[in-house]
């Protein structure tokens, strides 16, 4: 069957000036560097990354807010392009998304209902406004919300109500797909079990796919199908999700894990402290972008850029993994 | 143990011009020689404005009243010069971010150079020995050159440690570190934590975590805090805490954290939200979102207590002594239409 969304080795670069020489000098900054996954109907893809690994640029490349710079994005067999024609706003009503600045994403100017109501405005000019309002009010309901809240401003609701507003406003046209970015990151604890518990049962209820982005572990195996770790614009890890964390392999993934303290794992867990900083995304090492941080780096490391295989559905771009699983056969025999 | 820093009955009330808000209801908190304390909750709970008020450091339009003792010297009313001396010395802070804690003006070595001179009245040669010797203990590499870089050219778990490094330039008795890593990755969080790990061990330096993170705590602490609206609700031993926690919002807080490990389950929510400030219930404040309250709940506060067979482990919940026999005969209040935020 045909994936709903079809990313095949995407870039997207950026000409900086960074210092260097008297007026500086140009560089080329590689946010993302060659992203080729597939999101079935709906399954839900988490990718979890440190900052500056180009999460969320893969959002706004997924969702054609910015132009490609080499690459393709399929989204139910049509290409996604930057160009904001009729094709993509035909398209872009069927993939909406889901932000972590709450306060940024709403209008401060619009009540709660208009918010909500306003996706039916532009994509459904027959309905009345009444309707508008009726719809709003259901949507609202499903999502947690009083009906007596309708007539709010953004600033008169926690950061756990807005964020339920943008999900019924994201959820309003029943899209095929969902791209969440960092949806729970601003939200104490409390808040954020009931907002993951809220996009769980709304998924169950509606059947969307979504591109799930957050920095945290822990929230990305909670809600996801299928997870990618991503380190410096490229996919160093993808699989499900209790493949990746029970059996990471690759030495980032590993360190990673072993990095996010829980309360279940205190005191007993496996400490991989990985030395320095990630390198800035303008000067990308050579070869394996982690290597210059890795344990396992070998020459070949520095050379070759290791590529994605593996397995069935687990798999992981490291040379040294690669190699062990090449000579681990001949070892047998 | 003896008790390094000790806080009686410490409240604090902003001025909000037509009334005063009271932000802290009486918090008493005891933090020993070389011992390491979590502090934990939600955002605006108080975690923070405790330590701020604890060192002064929250301006005119809060007024405070209670105890703050260091080693013995009453902090609560003391004298600017006084509190001076003693902030950056005996008692250092460092906070969430520390790009905007540093002076984006200067370079490093002139901001630790400062502190040196402050604290511990070195100049010349001999501060700039210190100041590379503090930048290696902090991991710094290449000390020399990072001296004449300014914040803005470093990352944000560098300025960490430079944070730390000016906080250790007094050789402090007791180190607040306040959300010292939430503004970090994953990676370089394991890092600082590490650091300040062998630092508290090494210099016998007590160590105050605030951090909404339940798992740092749990890695980093001996002992840990819940707070809840301005109150402590429950203190015990880090195992005891996260074993056997007793309090219906620590139980909540562990619940709603989903998890690396074991099978995956449906995260356990808190309904509703934390009550704003000048708007809080008449007893516990947290029996409106709490599934086990009574009608009791609300007839008044309940008292910090000890509980159970760990010594040192004090919840305040009326239904964690030895009325725990009541709630099942008292009927449940209907809890909150589920997972719905109360206006």
């Amino acid at each position: 069957m045909r994936p709903l969304l079809s990313v095949r080795d995407i870039k997207r670069h950026y000409q900086v000036r960074v210092p260097g020489g008297f007026f500086g000098r140009d560089a080329l900054l590689k946010a993302v560097d060659g992203l080729t996954f597939d999101i079935k109907r709906g399954e839900t893809l988490g990718l979890v990354g440190e900052s500056g690994c180009g999460k969320s640029t893969t959002a706004r490349l997924v969702m054609g807010h910015i132009p490609l710079t080499a690459g393709s994005v399929a989204f139910d067999g049509q290409p996604v392009t930057a160009r904001h024609d009729s094709d993509w706003r035909a398209m872009r009503r069927r993939m909406q998304m889901v932000y972590q600045d709450t306060l940024g994403a709403l209008d401060r100017r619009l009540t709660i209902s208009d918010q909500i109501g306003e996706p039916f405005a532009i994509h459904e000019p027959l309905m009345t406004a009444r309707q508008r309002q009726e719809r709003a009010l259901s949507l609202m309901a499903s999502v947690g919300l009083r009906a007596d809240m309708a007539g709010r401003f953004p600033h008169e609701l926690s950061g756990g109500q807005r964020q339920r507003v943008v999900i019924a406003r994201a959820l309003a046209l029943s899209p095929d797909l969902l791209v969440c970015d960092e949806p729970v990151s601003a939200l104490d604890v409390s808040i954020q079990a009931q907002v993951l518990n809220l996009l769980d049962d709304l998924r169950e209820q509606t059947g969307f796919a979504a591109l799930f982005i957050s920095h945290d572990l822990k929230v990305v195996r909670q809600m996801s199908d299928r997870v990618a770790v991503m380190y410096l614009g490229k996919i160093v890890e993808t699989g499900a999700p209790e493949a990746v964390f029970k059996r990471a392999q690759h030495p980032y993934t590993k360190a990673l894990i072993s990095a996010i303290p829980t309360p279940r794992n205190r005191g007993r867990r496996e400490r991989i402290v990985l030395e320095g900083d990630p390198p800035s995304p303008v000067d990308v090492p050579p070869g394996c972008a982690f290597h210059t941080r890795c344990p396992l780096a070998m020459a070949q490391c520095r050379l070759d850029t290791p590529l994605l295989s593996g397995d069935g559905d687990h798999l992981v771009a490291c040379h040294a993994i690669h190699q062990s699983a090449q000579s681990a056969p001949l070892a047998a025999e | 143990m003896e008790t390094q820093l000790s806080i009686r009955d410490l409240t604090v009330d902003f001025d909000q011009g037509r009334q005063f808000v009271r932000a802290l209801h009486g918090v008493s908190l005891d933090v020993a020689v070389g011992e390491t304390i979590g502090v934990v909750g939600e955002s605006g709970c108080g975690k923070s404005i405790t330590w701020l008020a604890a060192l002064g450091l929250l301006g005119k339009r809060a007024t405070l009243s209670g105890s703050v003792k260091l080693a013995g010297t009453e902090l609560i009313g003391a004298s600017e010069k006084q509190l001076s001396s003693l902030r950056g010395g005996k008692i250092a802070m460092i906070f969430q971010d520390p790009s905007s804690s540093l002076n984006p003006v200067h370079r490093i070595g002139h901001q630790l150079g400062e502190s040196l001179r402050l604290h511990r009245g070195m100049m010349g040669e001999q501060a700039s020995a210190e100041t590379m010797r503090l930048l290696d203990r902090v991991g710094i590499a290449n000390a020399r050159q990072r001296l004449n870089e300014y914040p803005h050219e470093m990352s944000g778990g560098m300025n960490q440690r430079i944070m730390i490094a000016m906080a250790l330039a007094g050789e402090p008795d007791i180190l607040i570190a306040d959300e010292p890593t939430t503004a970090l990755d994953a990676t370089i969080q394991a890092q600082i934590l590490d650091l300040l790990r062998e630092l508290s061990r090494e210099n016998g330096m007590a160590l105050v975590l605030i951090s909404h993170d339940l798992g740092v705590v749990a890695d980093m602490a001996e002992r840990v805090a819940v707070m809840y609206c301005g109150r402590v609700i429950e203190t015990a031993r880090t195992d005891a805490i996260f074993d056997n926690p007793t309090h219906p919002y620590t139980r909540g807080l562990i619940a709603a954290l989903p998890d690396l490990e074991g099978p995956k389950r449906r995260l356990a929510s808190i309904p509703g939200t934390v009550p704003p400030p000048d708007q809080l219930p008449p007893g516990c404040s947290f029996a409106p979102r709490c599934t086990h309250a009574t009608p009791l709940c609300d007839v008044a506060l309940p008292a910090l207590l000890p509980v159970g067979p760990d010594a040192g482990h004090s919840v305040a919940c009326i239904h964690s002594g030895p009325l725990r026999v009541e709630k099942s005969k008292a009927p449940a209040r209907q809890s909150l239409t589920a997972e719905l935020e109360p206006a």
